[in-house]
């Protein structure tokens, strides 16, 4: 056993690197900015026209939220080259594995982390726009120095899960013949008949790469609480 | 001067304020008092729309604003550009060090170099005997120092007018009381204020003028040596029942 650990180990690892971790990380980079922007428009007071983003912004929510990511994937990398339009895409919307991969993931949890930011953004009390209100500032202005850096803070636990959870979810992307991790340890595992120790090998893997993430968490919530005083 | 005329503000259909015509002199003191629920927040929230009064008329030295007509963005931020609140809860701003709450106005709003609203954040701190704790965190205050950082965060903007929301009702009395030296001493320098509060012997000692408000109604505006000698039955139930309570 030990031998297989030592030698299918650094392939997973290798994998690891190439795939899972780069496509969490640039996936995870894209969804915080489109959930940013959404939970920003879903916020705005602005009336007229911008009912319409509000519109979409709701939507794309409730769409990414209410459909399972792995039919997400499906959709968009077998199912997107038969929407045939014409001038626009004739041959259908084609996209390499990891485009697809990382189109979808980015998608997936921007919807979940727009509402994250849209909540720790309303839990900050009222009295703090008020206050900057009355100092002269701009909606814009009180949103940028006063609000979003104390949303920052209540939002890091909760954005740390979206981020954990998209980590693990990367193993979906097995199913769309990206050659990440989980899909290098079922090669091997249909190699050497070791199913059990290479999906806990992997298991293991993930573990780790998760683990270090909490830390990493616990370390940004250090650093961004510096002024409160807590009862721990 | 402010001024208004003819202010209503109704909530749900329920009126908070019925045609109210108040001034408030500059570079005086105008203390209002009232019971519990009778619209003091809301007159003093609705001179700089934190509260949207639905008619009425509100001048500011030669601007006229008809509350019943929409107001722009732009008169709401110049209203709010002359004059500065201070609330009951404090509501500094945690994730700033005391000496970036006093500064974060002058910088943001009104422009000023890092250097020169840091100096003069220093100077205000000093003024409110704060000096040394400008590098702590608002968390880090008691309750009397916070009032007094929010006070200097509203003299750092030079504000035409202050305005004050029961500034020291959720103090201990020995914190009020380093809270009320300040405000008398601002007071002093001839800073424009309108105060509500329920401490009436404060409210004799800093007042120019006074306006009574019963269940959305002036009952009395006018000095403050006649409000306290007052004839009124209402008003002398009023005053004993405050006193009585602040012992
Ligand atoms: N946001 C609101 N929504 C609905 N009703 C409100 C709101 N704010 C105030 N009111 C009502 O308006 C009336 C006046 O309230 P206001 O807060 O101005 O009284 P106050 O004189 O400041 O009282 P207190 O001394 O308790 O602070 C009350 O009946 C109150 O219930
Ligand atoms: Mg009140």
């Amino acid at each position: 056993m030990w031998h297989i650990i030592v030698t299918s180990t650094p392939q997973l690892i290798e994998a690891g690197l190439k795939y899972t971790i780069p496509i969490s990380v640039i996936s995870f980079i894209l969804g915080l900015v489109l959930a940013l922007v959404t939970a920003l428009i879903r916020i705005s007071t602005k009336k007229g026209a911008f009912w319409i983003l509000k519109g979409i912004a709701r939507f794309y929510v409730w769409l990414f939220r209410s459909t399972p990511l792995l039919v997400q994937l499906f959709i968009v990398y077998f199912g997107l080259p038969y929407l045939k339009i014409a001038g626009l895409f004739p041959n259908g919307i084609q996209m390499s594995p990891v485009t697809a991969g990382i189109l979808t993931f980015s998608l997936n949890t921007g919807a979940y982390c727009a509402e994250t930011i849209r909540g720790a953004i309303l839990s900050i009390p009222n009295g703090q726009w008020e206050a900057a209100y009355s100092i002269g500032m701009t909606r814009t202005t009180v949103l940028r120095r006063i609000i979003l850096p104390q949303a920052v803070r209540v939002s890091l636990p909760p954005l740390a899960n979206s981020f954990i959870g998209l980590v693990k979810d990367t193993s979906l992307a097995a199913s769309i013949t990206i050659v990440e991790m989980f899909e290098v340890s079922q090669q091997i595992a249909a190699q050497n008949y070791q199913p059990l120790v290479m999906y806990c090998l992997v298991a293991a893997l993930y573990a780790v790469v998760c683990t270090a993430l909490s830390w990493l968490q616990g370390y940004l919530e250090k650093v961004t609480s510096r002024y409160v005083t807590t009862s721990n | 001067m402010i001024e208004v005329k003819h202010l209503n503000k109704t909530f749900d259909g329920h009126n908070a304020l019925t045609d109210i015509s108040v001034q408030f002199p500059k570079d005086q003191t105008t203390v209002i008092v009232g019971p519990s629920g009778s619209g003091k927040s809301t007159l003093l929230r609705s001179l700089n729309f934190l509260e949207r009064p639905e008619s009425g008329i509100y001048q500011f030295d030669s601007d006229e604003i008809d509350l019943s007509q929409p107001i722009s963005n732009k008169t709401i931020l110049s209203i709010r550009r002359r004059t500065e609140m201070v609330f009951q809860g404090y509501n500094l701003f945690p994730h700033l060090s005391v000496l970036q709450n006093v500064m974060e106005g002058p910088i943001q709003v009104q422009k000023v170099k890092k250097a020169a609203a840091q100096q003069a954040a220093i100077d205000l701190l000093g003024k409110v005997g704060l000096a040394e704790k400008a590098s702590v965190y608002p968390s880090q205050l008691s309750g009397g120092q916070a009032q007094r950082v929010a006070i200097a965060r509203s003299l750092a903007m030079h504000p035409e007018y202050i305005f004050l929301d029961e500034p020291t009702s959720a103090l201990d009395p020995e914190l009020e009381l380093e809270v009320l030296k300040v405000l008398l001493q601002i007071a002093s320098e001839k800073q424009s204020m309108i105060i509500v509060t329920h401490n009436m012997a404060f409210a004799q000692q800093v007042a120019n003028k006074i306006v009574f408000i019963e269940d959305g109604h002036v009952l009395y505006d006018g000095g403050s040596d006649a409000f306290f000698e007052t004839d009124n039955q209402r008003i002398k139930d009023f005053i004993s029942a405050m006193t009585f309570s602040n012992i």
